[in-house]
């Protein structure tokens, strides 16, 4: 290996072409130019023509520039030393931190053996009624914030980030804005958090291609650490951009698009990473959250609706709170029937409830008279939203159950609320009220 | 054997120039420094063959090795497969997991059936006896069934039973029979042999109309929006509308011999709740743990695309080795969106000219040849068998316009579409009951199902046609309708999945509660105001959902089966006309 070749015979967005030999599908090499040296990645091979990604962009690469293969796939440095450091997307210290280069492991590796997995079983407490009433979440799910662009979702990322019990952040930042970058630096010192953080940080003014590398290397040392017994969290935000790169690179290589120019493989290629979210029995876990902005709030747009085929459920997040509609966590009930008995049956009827209460604001815009029952219903859903869904509320989950109750009382009569007579009689505010 | 030299890879599309002939579909693997990869050829041009990897291609270079096997992609069928988790490709997961750990390693084939084990064989033929494919010589007990062991499918014309092995223990490896064809060429049979899972077995008599319901225990499915054995069916959602879970409870609670499961491009998590829980549910009819009369295939969204799109013919070819011993198998496949997404992944690297959202031209074909597989058949010895399939489809956005669910539409006996905005308001199952439809008949009788039905549709219009006037622009007699149907909807469409009790509801049962809930929906009732109507309505309901969630003739059952009926007769003045008639010609 090591040998150098010197006619790169087409350049094309961010791909070049290079005859050469010996080379393995997948394999890295160091493309030097003018601006410097960047890495590249093998993503075609026919007779001895060789297809690379040029992790810095193909801008500025001259047909006489040196191309040196690796012999080997993309790395990363695994080891404690990552702990409290910040990278780029390829894995090069965006502090001032040194280079680390001991036990480098392969990024991208193979899944988890189903029949190794198991149940998840332990909720992660937020604070956030929207989230742990309704849509609790769980250990080792993986579950993105649906999102249009303006919504505070880095806010809530972070917030569920520092409000839950784990023992590594890593957060994956892809295309993300420098304000952003600093936001999640500043809240992590700030939460006395950096020290048990590692971030891998493409901003929206690198290279593309490096975009396309922050799940894999993010997920690979989440995995590294995992292993090792530790709890992590990992925050991937947003990986509509991480999409964008793919989409960009596919067009490049002339492949067909399926739907509005995204690859035919978009489905494989989120689910490739998000199913690195796991439990590892007699070790750690890997929870991943991630931000998943939608283009002109557009739910069935390829990314998100992707995304939501492969995801443990989202949170949806629209004028600042977590829209009850369209949120869900996928495994709330394998946690949320050991919580209290009142828990799902609460859950279910207060949805329920929201819901006839958007039919009867949906009458009222169009002028109808109110019956006494669309009355009930409008008190209900104006103290609902202003005391559960309004994202500054932070009750434990007990709390909000409690809180839960006393909304229905206020507004209903217990036979109204649709929920079962025991239910009623153990937990209505008012016993009296509930007749035999 | 051919060989050849990688010339080409282009994400899990390989090229490789070949020395021989080699056949489409044959088996060949790659060599890439110690490890075999295993591949299907899915294109030829000269010597020129392109191949698709059912593992990742990392590390393979031009100029490596490639052997073939003269063998197409085939599965192994033999006692033992009950109860076995397998990835497309029928490696057994849970041995791979013993072998290498958390993770997937590429490369590792084991085999398919244990090959130590030994079955209890009783023959079935003598010597001099004539058979053909699929007959049986003989039979071991696998669980609570007997396992027939037949003469293999590959097998054409007469053979003579030369020699048959007497009653004893025999392993999957060992010789229990010698026969020989009209030619007088010997071949000798054991216990186990392989099938490619491309084409359909048909080593039976007929193919008879399917009549009989599959019973799901799943109210609106049984009622209103039934399953035949050897049918087809398919569940169309949105994501999160509830198709897995849906499949999830079928699986349990199915009244069939064997459920296969092909988890096939979805989330890994949602196979491991049935791997793990499955061992320890038992299944009320056998006493056993549902775990033994299941096969799963596993190949989630993760695995190599290749091999997912495999494992829904591994699937339908271990449903029709079943199907052969005059069982009745129910195939789970969720989602075949996602098998129609990896040919159109091949079919994107192979360069085809694409048809609508660029999936391949022959989509429609492949699907309909696919849930041409199941079927009721008649077996030679005049008994049936029937493979039921039942498939989830994943459209983009939602959106049933899509070749995938339309391609499927044209080919199954019922339609199960799930609805977002049922599923949004948590009106589980969220199959739509008005778009939703069947061609087979159900386990109440159709009459009062179809005034049930219409119910809904008035309903739904009286609902439609309030949101324009009002509730105060609505008749009382309308407004009743319109609680009714909401009433039917509530407390018999609807079904916790998640309830021990409700969650799975007899025939017996439904039928009973239909009864009382046509007493409601066919009745004449004197409100003076609609207040009071919603009012009565509501506490109806109430006592009904509690019904619903007692066990079936339980004290507490029977109780609040009284005061359902005393509720319903204090307040009901009459039979509707329509439901007069509809009993009338019942009666
Ligand atoms: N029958 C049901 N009863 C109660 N909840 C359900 C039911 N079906 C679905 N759900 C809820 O909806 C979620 C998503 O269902 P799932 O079957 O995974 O959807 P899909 O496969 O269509 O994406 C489940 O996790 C559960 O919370
Ligand atoms: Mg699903």
């Amino acid at each position: 290996m090591g040998k150098i070749y010197s006619k790169i015979e087409s350049i094309a967005g961010n791909v070049i072409r290079v005859r050469a030999e010996g080379v393995k599908y997948g394999d890295l090499a160091s493309v030097s130019s003018a601006h410097g040296i960047s890495l590249a990645e093998v993503i075609r091979l026919s007779e001895d023509m060789v297809s690379l990604q040029v992790f810095n962009g193909g801008r500025g690469v001259s047909t006489g520039d040196e191309v040196r293969f690796l012999g080997h796939p993309m790395q990363v440095s695994f080891s404690d030393a990552l702990q409290g450091r910040i990278f780029t997307g390829s894995g090069k210290p965006r502090d001032n931190g040194p280079e680390l280069t001991e036990n480098m492991v392969e990024i991208g590796g193979p899944s988890v053996n189903p029949a190794k997995r198991i149940i998840p079983r332990n909720m992660i407490r937020t604070g956030i009624p929207m989230i742990d009433v309704f849509n609790s979440l769980v250990e080792s799910q993986k579950l993105p914030i649906f999102s249009v662009s303006g919504e505070p979702y880095n806010e809530l990322l972070a917030r569920i980030a520092m409000q839950a019990e784990v023992d590594l952040i890593i957060l994956g930042g892809i295309g993300l804005k420098y304000d952003d970058y600093l936001f999640f630096k500043e809240t992590l010192e700030e939460g006395g958090a950096l020290s048990r953080a590692i971030m891998f940080v493409h901003t929206a003014s690198d290279p593309i291609v490096e975009a396309l590398l922050v799940p894999d290397i993010s997920l690979a040392v989440a995995e590294g650490f995992a292993l090792q017994g530790k709890k992590v969290l990992v925050l991937l935000t947003d990986m509509t951009n991480f999409a964008d790169a793919m989409k960009e690179i596919a067009i490049t290589m002339e492949q067909v698009p399926s739907n509005r120019g995204y690859p035919g493989d978009l489905y494989s290629q989120l689910a490739s990473r998000y199913e690195k979210a796991v439990d590892f029995e007699g070790a750690g876990s890997i929870t991943i959250l991630g931000v998943t902005t939608m283009p002109g709030d557009d739910v069935t747009h390829p990314v998100p609706d992707n995304t939501g085929y492969i995801t443990e459920g989202q949170y949806y997040l629209r004028n600042g709170r977590i829209e009850p509609f369209g949120s869900l966590s996928r495994l709330k009930q394998m946690v949320n029937g050991d919580t209290r008995s009142d828990h799902r049956a609460l859950m279910d009827g207060m949805i329920k409830l929201y819901a006839a209460y958007k039919e009867s604001m949906e009458k009222k815009s169009m002028g109808f008279m109110m019956s006494d029952w669309d009355e009930k219903l409008l008190k209900y859903g104006d103290i609902f939203e202003r005391e559960m869904m309004d994202l500054s509320v932070n009750y434990s989950l007990e709390d909000a159950l409690n809180k839960g109750w006393q909304i229905l009382a206020e507004c209903f009569t217990p036979q109204e609320t649709g929920l079962r007579s025991s239910l009623l009689k153990e937990f209505w505010p008012v016993k009296e009220a509930v007749v035999e | 054997m051919t060989s050849g030299k990688v010339i080409g890879v282009n994400g899990n599309l390989v090229t490789v120039s070949v020395n021989d002939t080699v056949s489409l579909n044959e088996v060949g693997y790659i060599l890439v420094n110690d490890k075999r990869l295993k591949s299907e050829v899915i294109r030829i041009s000269g010597s020129s063959v392109e191949m698709q990897v059912f593992e990742m291609t990392k590390g393979i270079g031009i100029g490596d090795d490639v052997e073939f096997t003269d063998e197409l992609l085939a599965v192994e069928l033999g006692p033992g497969l009950l109860a076995q988790v397998y990835d497309g490709l029928q490696n057994p997961l849970p041995q791979l997991a013993e072998k290498c750990g958390f993770f997937l390693e590429r490369g590792v084939y084991l085999g398919a059936l244990n090959q130590e084990k030994k079955w209890e064989f009783t023959p079935s033929v003598r010597e001099g006896d004539t058979v053909r494919a699929g007959d049986p010589i003989g039979s071991v007990p696998e669980g609570i069934f007997e396992h027939k062991i037949m003469v293999p499918f590959s097998f054409s014309g007469t053979y003579t039973v030369q020699r048959i092995a007497g009653k004893g223990a025999y392993t999957i490896k060992d010789k229990v029979a010698e026969v020989v064809d009209e030619q007088g060429t010997a071949a000798e049979l054991g216990l186990s042999f392989e099938w490619p899972v491309k084409r359909a077995v048909s080593c039976y008599e007929e193919r008879l109309k399917p009549v009989n319901p599959m019973v799901t225990k799943v109210r609106i499915i049984d009622t209103f929006l039934p399953v035949a054995r050897g049918g087809t069916y398919c569940i169309p959602g949105p994501f999160g509308a509830g198709k897995t879970v849906l499949q999830q409870v079928t699986s349990r609670n199915a009244e069939v011999d064997i459920v296969i499961i092909a988890a096939c491009g979805e989330r890994a998590g949602e196979v491991v709740e049935t791997l793990k829980e499955f061992p320890e549910l038992l299944d009320p009819k056998t006493g056993k743990t549902l775990m033994e009369r299941t096969i799963i295939i596993c190949n989630t969204s993760s695995m190599p695309v290749a091999a997912r799109e495999a494992s829904v013919y591994t699937a339908v070819t271990l449903a029709e080795y079943y199907r052969q011993m005059g069982l009745h198998v129910l195939l789970l496949a969720d989602s075949t969106s996602r098998w129609a997404q990896a040919m159109r992944e091949m079919s994107g690297r192979l360069e085809e000219i694409p048809g609508e959202e660029a999936f391949p031209a022959y989509l429609e074909s492949v699907i309909a040849g696919f849930y041409e597989r199941a079927g009721l058949v008649r077996l030679r010895d005049g008994s049936t068998g029937s493979v039921t399939i039942g498939g989830t489809v994943s459209p983009a956005g939602g959106n049933f316009e899509e070749p995938v669910t339309q391609a499927t539409l044209k080919v199954v006996g019922a339609f199960h579409g799930l609805s977002r905005e049922r599923s949004d308001a948590r009106k589980y199952p969220a199959i739509h009951p008005l778009e939703s439809w069947s061609k087979y008949s159900g386990s109440v009788d159709f009459p009062r199902t179809e005034y049930a039905r219409e119910l809904l549709f008035s309903g739904n219009e009286i609902g439609q046609m309030m949101k324009v006037v009002g509730e105060e622009g609505t008749s009382t007699d309308d407004y009743i309708q319109f609680l009714k149907s909401e009433f039917l909807d509530d407390v018999y469409l609807q079904q916790n999945s998640f309830d021990p009790v409700d969650s799975s509801v007899s025939v017996e049962r439904q039928r009973h509660i239909f009864d009382i809930l046509f007493d409601v929906i066919g009745g004449t009732f004197n409100f003076s105001t609609k207040d009071e109507a919603r009012s009565y309505f509501n506490d109806l309901r109430q006592l009904f959902l509690d019904y619903n969630g007692c066990e079936w003739k339980s004290s507490e059952f029977s109780r609040l089966e009284e005061e359902l009926k005393g509720k319903i007769k204090a307040k009901r003045t009459g039979t509707e006309p329509r439901a007069a008639r509809v009993l009338g010609n019942l009666s």
